[in-house]
């Protein structure tokens, strides 16, 4: 039965739920249990967010506790998903990919390939991504791109705490390795959850919004936070007559490309709103999708609205100008209703 | 709406059809100031997200004032439409508008406590229901049960209308909705024996039972292992009263597992498959997903087919069975293509609880 | 804890165990130099990097390994392979590049594996393996099968942080885990008497609070005792242990290397420090085994290594329907 709980709350019983399922699925991280050989509680934090609180308690033994080197215990994770364990390993921010990436694109990613097919490498990274939280340039990335850039790695990013259940669900039980992307603005969103396990599957891009009676003028993707503010854009929009249509892909590899191009091809103008850095980026990647496979049918130039080519900035005043809000989606929106061709 | 105007006036609220129902938008109006409505007379076309349904008049008298536009997306309980006589100063008529455009924009509408789905061990097994009950109920109980991959929200336009009457239950089958999803051998007599079992939890010594495509078949094998507590059966495009079906839409639907696969399959459901919102395709995944699901589906797959012609004798069930029995089909049912010798033919596909959910409770209150 | 081992006892091994380890080095030595030969001619592509000198410690380590252990290897991966049981056919194969290769050819030299016989795979990146592992170690002690995990390194890959955070990882947890540091003096054409800033890499041992050994790698009796001794510490929960072994390979960095740093000390080596002659004279001297053994030994190796060549050069290639295949286990 469905109820009301958190993204936070949705990822913790996501895990709490595959544990009890699969006594191979094991958490590490830093500070997952919190407090390992210290004075004081054992369970104090559940990572520096509190999304494993409480599964030290459920499952002592398989929720370990690591030093900061990420290196070592993302490769341990990696090297444990070979000797079939499914590790749920957390990398505290998605920034911190800087000191552990050979272990996940240059092993875990490649060695089905490298293999001849004789891997698998059943291994989740948990890692938080986003700006909004005045953590500045080192804790506060969308490094979705990178990881989406490579071969053998899937991609994903939960909107909402339903998705992040399901789709989280699906990570651990997937054969390979998955880079799961919580953003860090969303761990107190509530939504209905169901209490019962489900698995979401990778490559279906979620239709979050349809336009009225099948029209839609516009077609938005938008990833992870981002669809709560194009969701936003679109009802100040709706009041003014124009009617979009949003997509969340949620997984980024896999990508729903025929649900994007195929809403494309009915609306005939597409948004990407991502608050990624602007080059090599998702919202490149899914504009150069539509430029190439559905051009005859667009009415009007691609726009992308996204962060800036700059770091993200700490001070208030400037992270706000750094991350897209409604003001920006709707002008794009409308940018792309109003050309005339 | 507060107590002080006068009590001729009356209004048309928008109404609550299903659990999940908050706002509803309106999508077409079917009458103009200054008609006269009779009760059961279509006023308003709602879109509730997940299916669009026709609002039937609850009052009597002459239309005063449209307060909704089409388009508008208003709470429930917001007024829709005020009714009065010609007597009634505008005035006081414009107060009432005026009180509840405020109400509806403020978000104050006083939403009555919520019944909740219950929960009740049967068998075994956790199966959920909901309830809604008339301040005075008369008769014996309604209990209706849904079809293949349905749940007891299918019956969102159906049970509010006989709850006006009578106590209606809403069931969700083993494998179905919040129910465990384990089914166990699957069989008719199983899930029948959950329905005996459900009358038995609840104190229930007879009730009129409806039940839609497979849940016809189930209240059928009720009524022929214990015919007593049956008071009437209400069968609608019920499963086993011929051999033919759209078997590739049943084992499609339980193969699904995306939006596009199973979009274009539950289009097939309804007469209009426009009817289909992203909302109910959505839901429907999300049921699917579940744990267990799969497999129950694939289980039940096995007592609803067998190759490609149905596997269940319904009509055999019944054969000497003395407990009065209604049917009713949808003349452009295209999963379970209607008999030639089945009288009621409402305009709807297979979802006819759904699709001519004002016919279906016509037809029920008939013989309630 | 850092300590010197020369003269280790042979006593302890039966003679068709000492006929293995001989069969595995002298197969080694042999693929090596043949792969060197086929290199010259140009049909072998990409980088190869050969073992060959380094063999007593390959051998040495896995001989006390079985179906429950893991090892991860170096770019310099074949005698690895051989130790652990890979298939000597595939391995030819994939070299080659061939469609029968242990990899399907998608892996060459640098990636061999066969993760049915716990070879996670030679390794392109310098300290790839010992997060790994951690990681293998981890799995065995939750399972509680009894396995233990070796990560072979060399002397450059010493100085990475993976490296060195595994070391620590694995004394924390303490894992079933054993680090062998493969000195052969050289990381691609640097010395580490120059890059590794103690005298020995052992030393490092006590850093990360575990036992360290240092072997002459020349000798294969030498390696299997250390090794024996942190397996069984290993297996019995005692934790890890970093073994150095110090010898020095025949070739270069990889093949094409010219070897202008390395002055005439190649031929010494080939003359006077040959684990494969040691390890004749020790056990031909002590009357475990005869010269006609050992001979029959070369014999049958010599001919294994040919037909792998023979089959390998016969094997057809990947061609486009294999290029897609083989990234996800599923990928929609």
């Amino acid at each position: 039965m469905a109820r009301s709980i958190t993204y936070r709350e949705a990822i913790n019983e996501a895990i709490a739920q595959e544990m009890a399922r699969d006594e191979r699925v094991i958490v590490m991280g830093e500070d997952n249990a919190g407090g390992a050989g210290s004075p004081g509680e054992d369970d104090a934090w559940g990572g520096v967010l509190g999304v494993t609180k409480g599964l030290y308690g459920k499952f002592p033994g398989r929720v370990l506790d690591t030093p900061i080197s990420e290196s070592a215990f993302v490769g341990a994770a990696v090297g444990a998903a070979t000797g079939g364990l499914r590790p749920v390993v957390e990398l505290m921010f998605i920034d911190f990919l800087g000191v552990c990436f050979d272990q996940i694109f240059n092993q875990a990613a490649k060695f089905r390939y490298m293999f001849g097919g004789k891997a698998v490498t059943p291994v989740v990274v948990r890692t938080m991504w986003g700006a909004g939280l005045r953590a500045a340039a080192q804790h506060s990335q969308s490094l979705l791109s990178v990881v989406t850039h490579i071969p053998g790695l899937k991609v994903v990013a939960p909107s909402n705490p339903y998705d992040a259940k399901g789709l989280l669900i699906q990570a651990i039980r997937d054969d390979d390795p998955v880079i799961f992307a919580e953003h860090k603005m969303l761990y107190d969103v509530s939504g209905d959850v169901p209490e019962e396990s489900y698995a979401i599957p990778f490559g279906e891009a979620n239709i979050v919004r349809e336009g009225s009676n099948g029209h839609a003028d516009v077609t938005i993707v938008a990833i992870g936070r981002m669809v709560n503010t194009a969701l936003e854009a679109a009802d100040e929009l709706a009041s003014s007559g124009i009617q979009v249509e949003i997509i969340d892909p949620r997984t980024t590899s896999p990508l729903d490309t025929d649900t994007i191009l195929e809403s494309v091809e009915n609306t005939g103008r597409l948004v990407v709103v991502d608050e990624s850095n602007p080059r090599c980026s998702l919202a490149t990647d899914i504009a150069a999708l539509a430029a190439q496979e559905v051009f005859g049918s667009l009415r009007a130039p691609i726009q992308q609205v996204t962060g800036p080519h700059t770091p993200v900035p700490f001070a208030d005043s400037l992270e706000d100008l750094f991350i897209p809000d409604t003001t920006r989606v709707a002008a794009a929106v409308k940018t792309v209703v109003d050309h005339v061709g | 709406m507060s107590g002080d105007h006068d009590e001729r006036i009356l209004t048309v609220t928008m109404p609550k059809w299903g659990l999940s129902m908050t706002t509803g938008r309106i999508v077409e109006i079917h009458v103009a100031e200054g008609d006269t409505i009779a009760k059961g007379d279509d006023v308003l076309d709602i879109d509730t997200d997940k299916i669009a349904g026709t609002l039937e008049s609850p009052v009597a008298g002459p239309v005063r004032r449209l307060v909704a536009e089409v388009g508008d997306e208003l709470p429930v309980g917001a007024v829709l439409a005020v009714v009065a006589p010609a007597e009634v100063p505008d005035g006081e008529i414009d107060a009432v508008v005026a009180e509840a455009k405020e109400a509806a924009a403020s978000g104050a509408l006083e939403v009555p406590d919520e019944p909740q789905p219950q929960l009740v061990e049967i068998g075994g097994r956790t199966i959920s229901y909901f309830t809604l009950t008339a301040e005075e109920p008369g008769g014996d109980p309604v209990v209706l049960v849904h079809g293949f991959g349905g749940d007891k929200n299918s019956w969102l336009f159906v049970q509010q209308p006989l709850a006006e009457h009578h106590v209606v239950h809403a069931l969700d089958l083993p494998g179905h909705g919040a129910s465990d999803k384990e089914v166990g051998d699957g069989s008719l007599t199983s899930l029948a024996d959950t329905v005996v079992g459900f009358l038995d939890a609840l104190g229930i010594s007879r009730a009129h039972l409806v039940g839609h495509s497979l849940g016809g078949a189930v209240v059928a094998a009720v009524a022929r292992s214990t015919p007593g507590r049956v008071a009437s059966l209400t069968l609608l495009a019920p499963a086993g009263y011929s051999a033919d079906a759209d078997a590739e839409y049943l084992r499609g639907f339980a193969a699904a597992a995306t939006r596009r696969e199973l979009k274009p399959l539950v289009g097939r459901l309804f007469a209009d498959p426009a009817l289909v919102t992203r909302q109910l395709v959505d839901d429907l995944l999300r049921y699917k997903r579940l744990d267990g699901v799969d497999k129950a589906l694939s289980v039940l797959l096995g007592t609803l087919l067998d190759g490609d012609r149905q596997a269940i004798d319904t009509r055999g069930l019944l054969a000497g069975v003395d407990v009065p029995v209604t049917v009713v089909w949808g003349t452009a049912d295209r999963i379970l293509p209607p008999p030639d010798d089945i009288g009621e033919r409402v305009d709807a596909g297979h979802m006819v609880h759904m699709e001519a959910a004002n016919d279906v409770v016509r037809v029920l209150r008939a013989h309630l | 804890m850092t300590g010197t081992l020369t003269q280790a006892p042979a006593a302890e091994l039966t003679p068709d165990a000492l006929l293995d380890a001989y069969r595995t080095m002298r197969t080694i030595r042999d693929f090596e130099e043949r792969v060197h030969e086929e290199f010259a001619t140009g049909d072998i592509p990409g980088f190869v990097h050969l073992y060959a000198g380094e063999e007593a410690s390959a051998t040495g380590v896995c001989s006390h390994l079985d179906l429950r252990d893991a090892i991860a290897s170096t770019h310099r991966g074949h005698g690895h392979c051989i130790a652990k049981g890979v298939d000597v056919m595939g391995m030819m194969a994939e070299i080659f590049g061939k469609l029968t290769g242990s990899c399907r050819g998608k892996g060459g030299s640098m990636h061999i594996a066969d993760l049915s016989k716990g070879m996670l795979g030679a390794n392109g990146i310098v300290g790839g393996g010992p997060p790994l592992i951690c990681g293998r170690a981890l799995a065995s002690k939750l399972k509680g099968d009894g396995g233990v995990a070796v990560a072979f390194f060399g002397d450059g890959a010493s100085n990475q942080g993976t490296t060195l955070e595994s070391l620590n990882l694995a004394s924390i947890w303490n894992l079933p885990a054993i680090f062998v540091a493969e000195n052969n003096g050289y990381a691609e054409a640097t010395s580490s008497t120059w890059s590794v800033a103690t005298d020995d890499i052992a030393d490092r041992a006590a850093a990360f609070g575990m036992p360290g050994v240092i072997v002459d790698g020349f000798d294969f009796f030498a390696v299997h005792e250390a090794a024996g001794e942190a397996v069984a510490r290993a297996r019995e929960g005692g934790g890890p242990t970093l073994i150095e072994v110090k010898f020095t390979r025949y070739f270069g960095h990889f093949e094409g290397d010219q070897q202008l740093y390395r002055a005439d000390e190649v031929r010494n080596a080939r003359e006077n420090l040959d684990c494969l002659k040691v390890f004749r004279a020790r056990v031909t001297g002590s009357g475990q085994l005869t010269d006609d053994q050992l001979d029959q030994v070369d014999q049958e190796v010599a001919t294994a290594i040919a037909a792998s060549v023979v089959a390998a050069k016969a094997a057809p290639k990947p061609g486009a329907d294999d290029l897609l295949t083989d990234v996800y286990v599923s990928y929609q």
